[in-house]
């Protein structure tokens, strides 16, 4: 992106400025608004929610809603609150995220450095594959996942997000080693490298870049996940996304909880926020790496 | 294998078993994704489309049914209510979207002092799940205790502000919590626009005594095409695919009043035993998204032959 060094099209006097920075405060007070609420909320009691305002500060501080929301509130067929499904769905979302990254480096190598007749066919069909929804996968995967075994079970949503991740990882690594000259591979072909040599001492040095946005951007996503969770799980091995939705939405039994589901929101959300706040940078170009350009 | 080690040595081209090895090693890496490829994507695309002709209810069969599934389809309610639901929703979540993202990107772009800590704000409800979403807005539009409830406490004691409830308003309830997920991320992208494009026009349109407004709308958004082609094509097939968002903050209700495509898959594929019905609501799914993609894939394409031309 090219940085523009004089003042870009930026003119105008110091009122004109205040209300620039009026505006953009504001916003940001719009977009902080749900984060501010959903974090107050959750360390008020129940009576200072209903008898208080809804921007007011917590007085007295609990965090009994926190506990609760960990290990005892209800989500829907059991009361020992998310902890269980917050396991879950770091058991999947680690080996489907390292698989897909990994996939995914090894395909942009091949589509890139590898070129043979059809690759681009192949790159083709993968780049079209990231636009069908994935509606259109439930029905068939749930019949094959039951085949094999692997329905409502951790290993099979590993599965699942591995095979549907591969396309976005490997469309990430070929447009970034795309952009690596030729030279470098065919140099060390030269000096006698193999195909996994020339991978593991020329490329993956350089590669580190591109695994980022890779892991985030998988992350998020596959942390994120609600569909193929609802729709491949049930009970015991729901995601925390699923867990979280039926802690909030089918407990009908006495007062709605509110602090309670906003600490669950929370804890549903701190891993990818964390990521979002450590790594933003390659978050961001992950997303526009998706989208602008494919 | 020499292959962990780093390349040394003469060359080493003409050993037969590593030529072989060369040739063939590229192609069978990609074999395990290859085969992904076909199965679980192209596979299972024909596999649906094929479930969508066939009488397939509580359990998947292949008695061919022709076109009967998308006749019975058309004739229910519930689909032509999430089919309405979606063309509101994806019309209102994809404007807001582009304009309130054009809005702020421009006025970022004014040299603004804190930008980074701005758009990192502006950015971080995309980190988080359609759920967490769709949980934190249904507290914050609940007419009991939430913003309804805090507008009244502030004296305006007949403010209403009930949609979430009301089945003619609960959708757009959705448009606002979807739009304040996405807008941040078409505010990065219009800014990413923004910053490619040529100072020096814009200048000696300046020059020249061309007002603010005036080269905003003249020269610097109509650059910006590109940004809207790839913003468009991206809301709406976010738009289309919406489930969880829905799901959490309505749960499709009051009644059907929130229903969307998505919604109409699930329910009818899986929880009422309809397979034949969820698959050829799926397919409708994906030539929609198949529609909205093909603007695209023709400018793309133009702009591949003549960028050979130059």
């Amino acid at each position: 992106m090219a940085a523009r060094t004089e003042d870009g099209v930026a003119r105008g006097g110091p009122i004109a400025r205040c209300i620039v920075y009026g505006i953009l405060m504001l916003a940001a007070a719009y977009f902080l608004l749900p984060l501010y609420v959903m974090l107050t909320t959750s360390f008020k009691t129940l009576p200072q929610i209903a008898n208080g305002s809804l921007l007011s500060l917590p007085s007295p501080f609990s965090v009994s809603a926190w506990g609760d929301a960990w290990s005892s509130a209800c989500t829907g067929g059991d009361c020992n609150g998310l902890h269980h499904y917050f396991w879950n769905s770091v058991a999947f979302t680690a080996p489907a995220v390292a698989l897909s990254t990994a996939f995914g480096a090894l395909n942009g190598y091949v589509l890139t450095k590898w070129r043979f007749k059809g690759s681009e066919l192949i790159f083709g069909l993968l780049l079209v594959g990231t636009f069908v929804p994935f509606q259109m996968f439930l029905l068939p995967m749930a019949r094959v996942l039951g085949i094999i075994g692997l329905d409502n079970s951790v290993a099979g949503l590993t599965l699942v997000h591995t095979v549907y991740g591969i396309a976005f990882t490997t469309l990430f690594c070929r447009n970034y080693y795309v952009a690596i000259p030729d030279e470098l591979v065919k140099a060390a072909r030269i000096d006698g490298a193999s195909f996994i040599s020339t991978f593991r001492h020329v490329i993956l040095p350089i590669s580190t870049p591109i695994l980022m946005v890779c892991v985030i951007w998988q992350f998020t996503q596959i942390w994120n996940d609600f569909l193929f969770g609802v729709v491949f799980t049930s009970g015991d091995a729901h995601p925390i996304t699923v867990a979280l939705n039926n802690l909030v939405n089918t407990s009908s039994t006495g007062v709605k909880r509110y602090n309670v589901d906003m600490a669950g929101a929370i804890i549903t959300a701190l891993p990818t926020l964390l990521v979002y706040i450590v790594a933003g940078r390659y978050f961001m170009r992950g997303l526009t790496a998706g989208a602008v350009k494919g | 294998m020499s292959d962990t080690t780093p390349p040394a040595g003469p060359p080493t081209r003409g050993m037969p078993v590593r030529r072989w090895l060369d040739r063939w090693l590229p192609k069978i890496a990609l074999v395990p994704s290859g085969v992904a490829l076909l199965v679980f994507v192209y596979g299972f695309i024909g596999w649906t489309i094929w479930l969508s002709m066939t009488t397939s209810s509580l359990l998947p069969n292949n008695t061919f049914a022709g076109l009967r599934q998308y006749e019975v389809l058309f004739q229910l309610d519930v689909w032509w209510v999430s089919v309405i639901n979606l063309a509101i929703f994806g019309v209102l979540y994809v404007a807001l979207c582009l304009a309130i993202g054009l809005f702020l990107a421009i006025l970022l772009d004014q040299k603004i002092r804190a930008e980074g800590w701005l758009r990192t704000i502006y950015l971080y409800p995309l980190a988080l799940s359609l759920v967490v979403t769709g949980v934190v807005w249904k507290w914050l539009l609940n007419p009991g205790l939430g913003l309804e409830h805090f507008v009244q406490s502030l004296g305006w004691t007949g403010f209403s502000f009930d949609w979430l409830v009301n089945p003619d308003m609960a959708i757009y309830a959705v448009v606002i919590a979807a739009v304040w997920q996405a807008a941040g991320f078409v505010t990065a992208l219009f800014l990413a626009g923004l910053r490619g494009i040529d100072t020096s026009i814009i200048k000696a349109a300046q020059i020249d005594g061309a007002s603010l407004p005036r080269v905003y709308l003249s020269i610097i958004i109509p650059s910006l095409r590109p940004v809207f082609f790839s913003a468009i094509i991206l809301l709406v097939s976010l738009a289309i695919k919406s489930f969880d968002l829905v799901i959490a903050l309505t749960g499709g209700g009051p009644g059907y009043s929130t229903w969307v495509p998505a919604i109409f898959m699930y329910d009818f594929g899986f929880n009422r035993g309809q397979i034949g019905l969820g698959a050829a609501a799926a397919t409708l799914m994906m030539a929609a998204v198949a529609l909205a993609m093909l603007p695209m894939l023709i400018a793309e394409l133009k702009e591949r032959r003549d960028g050979r031309k130059n």
